[in-house]
């Protein structure tokens, strides 16, 4: 019960304000080995956010860290609050909805268990008509164990999760990840939407979905931040594009060119 | 015939006993990834509470009737206290490191019995009971104690009462969650610890439970009696799969009637050791058994 | 006793003279101390509070050996818990397995000493490889598990003294006259003395030297995280088999030594309580330390004696309940202090000194 009232809206805070998240010198170290060497990132009050790199790069380390379900140093300062030293579950409820990369469903639970779970005290109560608007599949598999789902079907679980509540931020980590192409033009409409009233943090391989969705964009190489600044003037750059994250496939792969990868 | 009758009531009364044991064991392994080796000592607290205050020590209570109903109430209660000490000051520091919490607990398991040995003897103590309990009741036969009944009884509402709780619960639902992915459910904004000393809790208050009614079957209590029970509720715990209540209810029963059957029609001995053996061959051919989810 | 030179000022600097002479005599103390041990039987000396009568003396001596014992076996059994990482709940088999096979091998076949001893330790040896090769199929808690049902099962087969063989709860007795006479009775009780000394420097010996072997560098590999080892293209079941048949046949050497220490077989030697015993000496003491689990060893050996008679003593039977009781239970009071071990020293008592010293002493 210790949650403050969730800020539910972006308005009222000032745009060009300071960001919303910002991660200074992340480092992880896992089994001795450090994965991450010291990663920043600013998340902006609107609008989406991709985080890239290639594969390895640490993009979902960097995601775990600033979540504290690895063991991190550095500073991850959430609307100028330091939550280095937090436990996870004190930092989600200050106001994060996170969506992982494995999906991080329950399979031996319905699907009505699996979004009860995600319900926190909040002001206006669980946004269950919000859920079932951009997800109808939802309401009618409401008692289907969410393990006999298809993948598709899983991300929306997980999507409609981070939904449920008032966040201020969204992080959803390869949300299209192995998704049929039609499926993955859905999650992209629907974080767009999404991204319309709370800031997404969204990793990503897709360099479709980035375009079409990103406003900014942090690039990391080797446990560190490569690139950082706005997603056109990256992804406009083939040859930057190319070097940064090791693709170029023109200026308009395909929607589905890089969801197995 | 009326040996089958008599051998399946004391098979399924030791199977009763069993799960009230095991129950709590497989929510704990399921949910924390720790095996409590002082379960068995919960269960000797649960006894020795229930002996303490059936002889006459707390008012109100007694050897008969309500006055018997109280003491087990406040031997289960004492029990279920000790888990919840037990989880919050031994284990919970040791969250980041789960080896050492499987020593730590290696460790109470050691000292709760020396300590109940130190204070009341090491030597075996008379059970008090009401007498409608120790009698007898004819079935098909045979002359069933009651006490196995009473068990029995224990253990369906027992088994009833966690399906409820993990099925229509909120905080059930957080266990459940929780023995398939720990992590997830903090991700979602929820203090899983709290659920770690409520399975202690439910372990706690079911083993205890378990103890203050096994001095009846057994008709007496002795300091070492939890630890030896502590084996077949691991054998229990991983035939029924790890992390689910069904499981161990239906793995207590086989295990309880195998036992007593084997023991009876083979060499004494027998069955314990074909149960033991049970285990190792089941974690050989399976040993996802040990992974199983809550059903 | 502290080798802590006042910090030099480059990190670079050799240590001063006088500081490295020190140490370097330090170095030498397990060989002041082992001489220590070999004369301990011609000593007359006293040691009110520690022994019971002066250190030559059967009694003492009786006990130091049986210290000596376990300091040995919890050795053995670091094998596993502190350079493999393998968490056994049955290491007890082996080691009543190595006494009960003697002795059966001396009873019921009449088979002279050294044969039956022989014998003995194969067959003790020989089920470690057995049962481990089993065992170590399932990894985990369920490798423990298996090990746990597996010692269990030789618990009860004991106890319920097949054929008459085991002799069930009472144990069996060792036919006196096969055994070499200066092996048998109180008079020679420096000779078994000087047998468990020599059984713990073998096992010290062996385990130093199997840990720094290119197999003991895998078996680290191996306790830090098996899969880097299977990544780099090493088998990990066929080293952990070594390690654990290594500590199979040290725990046989042991229940050797034990049925000629004590004169017999008894079955609280297979309970699973027993191989609990040796894991509160080994993580007391300190897991993967060189000395932390022989020293766990000798000092739970020690306290749970000393403590047994200290009980029945008039001064402790005076004092109120709540002192008495905890006082009266040595698995008690070494139960509590496992547990306080476990949470505040973790690496056991064989970190403390460097602990304490920790606070004055520049780090590295």
């Amino acid at each position: 019960m210790s949650t403050p009232p969730v800020n539910t809206s972006p308005v009222g805070t000032p745009p060009e304000a300071a960001p919303l998240l910002a991660v200074r010198d992340l480092r992880v170290l896992i089994g001795g080995r450090h994965i991450l060497h010291g990663v920043d990132l600013d998340v902006a009050r609107h609008g989406v956010t991709a985080l890239l790199g290639r594969n390895g790069a640490g993009k979902t380390t960097t995601v775990r860290g600033v979540l504290g379900l690895v063991p991190r140093a550095g500073s991850v300062l959430l609307d100028g609050e330091e939550t280095v030293g937090l436990p996870t579950h004190t930092l989600v409820r200050r106001g994060i909805g996170y969506a992982p990369e494995d999906r991080g469903i329950f399979a031996g639970l319905t699907v009505a268990e699996n979004l009860r779970l995600a319900e926190r005290p909040g002001a206006d109560g669980p946004a269950y008509g919000l859920v079932h608007e951009l997800f109808p599949e939802l309401k009618s598999r409401r008692a289907q164990l969410a393990g006999t789902l298809s993948g598709g079907q899983q991300q929306m679980v997980a999507i409609g999760r981070t939904l449920l509540n008032g966040n201020r931020l969204i992080i959803a980590d390869e949300p299209t990840k192995g998704l049929a192409p039609k499926v993955v033009t859905e999650v992209a409409r629907v974080l767009e939407r999404a991204a319309e009233a709370v800031p997404v943090l969204l990793v990503e391989q897709n360099l479709t979905v980035v375009r079409r969705l990103a406003e900014h964009c942090v690039v990391l190489a080797d446990g560190r931040t490569a690139h950082q600044g706005p997603a056109a003037g990256l992804l406009g750059d083939a040859q930057a594009t190319r070097r940064l994250l090791g693709v170029g496939q023109g200026p308009l792969a395909p929607l589905t060119a890089e969801a197995d990868s | 015939m009326s040996t089958i009758v008599l051998l399946t009531m004391t098979g399924l009364g030791l199977g009763a006993l069993y799960f009230l044991i095991a129950s709590g064991l497989s929510l704990i392994f399921g949910l924390m990834d720790v095996l409590n080796f002082a379960h068995g000592a919960l269960l000797s607290i649960g006894a020795y509470g229930t002996w303490w205050a059936a002889s006459g020590h707390l008012p109100g209570a007694g050897p008969g009737g309500w006055g018997f109903a109280l003491a087990v109430l406040f031997g289960t209660a004492v029990g279920t206290l000790a888990a919840v000490v037990l989880e919050l000051v031994v284990v919970r520091p040791l969250y980041t490191r789960p080896r050492e919490q499987v020593l730590a607990t290696v460790g109470v398991g050691l000292a709760v019995p020396a300590l109940l040995s130190g204070i009341w003897g090491s030597d075996a103590r008379t059970f008090p009971g009401p007498q409608a309990l120790s009698g007898t009741f004819r079935l098909l036969g045979a002359d069933v104690p009651v006490n196995r009944l009473v068990l029995v009884a224990a253990a369906v509402v027992v088994l009833v009462a966690l399906r409820l709780f993990l099925g229509r619960t909120r905080h059930g639902l957080v266990v459940r969650a929780g023995v398939e992915d720990r992590a997830m459910v903090t991700a979602l904004g929820i203090d899983v610890r709290k659920a770690f000393t409520l399975v202690f809790a439910i372990g706690g208050c079911a083993a205890a439970l378990g103890g203050a009614l096994g001095g009846l079957y057994f008709g007496s209590v002795d300091p070492r009696q939890g630890t030896s029970l502590l084996i077949f509720a691991f054998v229990v715990v991983v035939t029924g799969g790890m992390g689910s209540v069904t499981g161990a209810a239906v793995a207590a029963v086989v295990i309880g009637l195998v036992q007593q059957f084997a023991n009876y029609y083979t060499a004494a001995g027998l069955g314990d050791l074909a149960v033991v053996v049970l285990l190792a061959a089941l974690l050989l051919v399976r040993p996802r058994g040990l992974t199983g989810r809550l059903a | 006793m502290s080798t802590a030179t006042t910090p030099a000022p480059t990190p670079t600097a050799a240590p001063p003279a006088a500081g490295r002479d020190r140490s370097r005599l330090l170095r030498w103390w397990p060989a002041a101390v082992l001489v220590l041990l070999i004369v301990a039987p011609y000593s007359a000396l006293p040691v009110p509070g520690l022994l019971d009568g002066p250190v030559g003396s059967p009694g003492s001596l009786q006990l130091l050996a049986t210290c000596l014992l376990f300091g040995a076996l919890a050795t053995g059994y670091d094998l596993l818990l502190g350079r493999t990482g393998l968490l056994s709940f049955g290491h007890a088999l082996y080691f009543a397995a190595g006494s009960y096979a003697t002795n059966m091998f001396l009873l019921e076949a009449g088979l002279p000493f050294a044969a039956a001893a022989a014998l003995g330790l194969c067959s003790g040896t020989a089920l470690a490889l057995v049962l481990g090769s089993v065992s170590l199929r399932v990894t985990g808690i369920g490798f423990s598990m298996v090990t746990l049902a597996f010692a269990q099962a030789g618990s009860i087969l004991v106890s319920r003294n097949p054929g008459g063989l085991t002799g069930g709860e009472e144990g069996r007795a060792a036919p006196a006259d096969l055994l070499p006479s200066w092996l048998v009775g109180i008079d020679h009780t420096a000779n078994l003395y000087w047998i468990t000394l020599a059984y713990l420097v073998l096992t010290l010996g062996v385990v130093h030297w199997a840990v720094r072997s290119p197999t003991g560098r895998v078996w680290e590999g191996i306790k830090e995280n098996e899969r880097r080892v299977e990544v780099l293209g090493l088998k990990p079941y066929g080293f952990k088999l070594t390690a654990f048949v290594l500590a199979g046949a040290l725990a046989s050497v042991g229940g050797l030594v034990h049925l000629l220490l004590t004169g017999g077989s008894t079955p609280q030697t297979t309970t699973s309580d027993f191989t609990l015993s040796l894991l509160v000496m080994v993580v007391l003491g300190g897991s993967g330390t060189r000395w932390g689990p022989m020293a766990g060893g000798i000092l739970y050996t020690w306290a749970d004696h000393r403590l047994g008679d200290l009980a029945g003593s008039g001064a402790v039977a005076e004092l109120p309940a709540v002192l008495r009781v905890p006082l009266s239970q040595p698995l008690f009071l070494l139960g509590v202090l496992f547990v306080a071990v476990v949470h505040l020293l973790p690496g056991g008592l064989a970190r403390l000194p460097s602990r304490l010293r920790r606070p004055r002493k520049e780090k590295k």
